[in-house]
């Protein structure tokens, strides 16, 4: 055990952390977003909406790795306008992984969001636009904070699944040591190579982290919102 | 300080048509549940947009479907209270005050309604660590606070329980009388409005059907509905027999009144209060009499309440009609004790009724 600590190389921790910190934040405002354009949109367009937003929840994460991958490879269209012009490259770099866990995470975060919106009592926004509040302050003062549950639930989901994805992250980003190889991706790696001490420190790893990061949420969230919860 | 409102809205088989204008008065709106009273309501404070129509507040038209002028309810300047109050459960009660106060309002313009609507020492409180009566000072303070020029109270005091709602009703007379603004008051209940409206607008089935002096519309109701809600529990279907003369047919009795029957006479009511009962052995019960305004009827059963008796008595043979009278505790239980009555409807307690 101590060898193992000695010669560790602790770069897929942090590129697991900065990855779902990262994937979580870009979900937490697209997640909002697109939960406040659905919630007042047309039955129709909902429907419609909602079932492409869900899509990547439902989907195996290699479809959705398959479909990044026709998008954003550098042989085809998109790919190659992103590098011309920017000098983008998502497929194996960093950007990869952030991309296939924003993809991947994004439905859990919109969904909350979506339950959380649709529970609030709409006297309440009534309330705000008769008081004379512009709807964007009504949204970030009244919508976003009597929402809390469900929003502070949507992110912790959605930080836990980006924490883990492997599917997506596996064929966009691909496992480069030091720069795509997260957490998931090491203990698929190394247990190939039949090195179950290894895999077993890092599964112990990404289990506390997970574990960890829910319950001071939990926390945090049982001590803001007990007021709000039943009234 | 007025309000003109002509307004028409369809919701699947829902027909809604109002129009009424009002002036510096507190006017009810008084309706069964479902009526379109609130639906009015919303549709003035701009929650929700009517299909044709105009809305004038004190001159300022902020609805016209004809000139295609729609203002958002944030231009509207009015003050709308729900009837669950719809306090921000995130805010204080202060941030709430401040919510319809602009940006960064002025602490002592804040102190000056946290003082007026008796908030003093709850500042900092959430609406859920106050109490019922609390909440409601919140929210008026609230709506006042954003400075409306003409105020929507949608069933403000439904949401109490009988001994606060009380209490609160003579706090929000007080209050009322003295914004000098117009007020829409919304309800149900015939005995808020009777103790703080000046003037009732019967809503039934989307359409209005009166708009009457509070005092009048008590007395006088003119509608089968109008006479429901006032509270009487005496109708029947009746029917004009001549220019002072009439039948009515669920109760087997004829009237004579020295008021003109009208020629749309649909209904004919009695108060409970107001019927007179005699004893009486000749008679048989459930014979139309000789005389008019007079029947005899059997009697059923004994309705005890807290502070008077009701006794309920059958209006003919078959038994299937009812006639309430409600009397003081004594009498009923000795008249209880026959097997009929006499019963005598005197003309002022005759409501003649159109459909």
């Amino acid at each position: 055990m101590a060898d193992i600590l000695q010669s560790l190389d602790w770069s897929p921790l942090l590129i697991s952390l900065k990855t779902g910190v990262v994937a979580t934040i870009v979900s937490f405002f697209l997640g909002i977003f697109a939960a406040d354009r659905v919630v007042h949109a047309g039955p129709k367009v909902k429907a419609v909406a909602d079932g492409i937003l869900t899509l990547p929840m439902v989907l195996p994460p290699t479809v959705a790795g398959f479909f990044l991958l026709l998008i954003f490879s550098r042989r085809r269209p998109f790919g190659i306008f992103l590098f011309d012009t920017f000098g983008i490259t998502v497929v194996q770099t960093w950007a990869g992984c952030i991309l296939a866990a924003t993809v991947i995470a994004f439905p859990l975060m919109y969904r909350n969001a979506r339950a959380a919106f649709e529970q609030l009592d709409i006297n309440l926004i009534y309330a705000g636009r008769t008081l004379g509040m512009s709807d964007v302050k009504i949204f970030w003062k009244i919508v976003v904070p009597n929402a809390g549950p469900g929003i502070i639930s949507g992110t912790i989901l959605t930080f836990a699944r980006a924490l883990g994805e492997y599917g997506a992250t596996s064929m966009l980003a691909g496992n480069i040591p030091g720069k795509t190889s997260t957490i998931s991706q090491k203990i698929a790696m190394v247990i190939q190579d039949g090195d179950y001490m290894t895999a077993g420190f890092w599964v112990i790893i990404i289990m506390l982290i997970a574990f960890g990061i829910i319950v001071a949420m939990n926390v945090v969230a049982g001590k803001n919102l007990k007021n709000i919860h039943r009234w | 300080m007025s309000i003109e409102v002509n307004i028409k809205k369809t919701i699947g088989n829902f027909h809604l048509e109002s129009e009424f204008e009002a002036g510096q008065e507190i006017f009810a709106l008084l309706g069964a549940s479902g009526c379109g009273k609130s639906m009015t309501l919303k549709c003035i404070a701009g929650i929700e947009t009517p299909d044709e129509g105009r809305i004038v507040i004190n001159g300022r038209v902020v609805f016209d479907s004809a000139k295609r002028i729609n203002l958002p309810p944030r231009k509207r300047k009015v003050g709308y209270m729900f009837q669950d109050y719809a306090l921000f459960p995130n805010m204080t009660v202060e941030e709430n005050i401040m919510s319809g106060m602009g940006k960064k309002p002025p602490m002592d313009k804040v102190r000056e309604y946290v003082e007026r609507f008796q908030l003093t020492g709850l500042e900092k409180r959430l609406p859920s660590q106050i109490s019922g009566g609390q909440k409601q000072r919140v929210a008026l303070a609230r709506m006042m606070a954003s400075q409306p020029e003409i105020l929507l109270l949608d069933e403000p005091l439904s949401a109490l329980d009988s001994y606060l709602k009380w209490q609160m009703e003579e706090e929000l007379l007080e209050m009322l009388s003295q914004v000098h603004k117009t007020v829409l008051f919304v309800s149900h209940s015939r005995d808020e409005v009777y103790h703080l409206c000046h003037r009732v607008c019967l809503v039934n089935k989307g359409r209005i059907e009166t708009i009457q002096e509070k005092k009048e519309f008590f007395r006088n109701p003119r509608t089968v509905a109008a006479a429901r809600i006032s509270g009487c529990r005496n109708i029947s279907a009746a029917r004009k027999t001549g220019p002072h003369e009439l039948e009515a047919a669920d109760w087997g009795m004829r009237f004579v009144t020295e008021r003109d029957v009208p020629d749309d006479l649909a209904f004919v009511g009695a108060r409970a209060h107001e019927i007179k009962a005699e004893y009486t052995e000749k008679r048989i019960p459930g014979r139309m009499l000789a005389e008019p305004n007079k029947s005899c009827m059997k009697v059923e059963k004994l309705l005890e309440q807290q502070f008077e008796s009701e006794l309920v008595l059958q209006c003919t043979e078959n038994g299937k009609n009812q006639m309430r009278l409600l009397m003081d505790k004594k009498r009923a239980a000795a008249y209880a004790r026959e097997e009929a009555i006499e019963i005598f409807i005197p003309d002022e307690a005759l409501l003649l009724l159109t459909k």
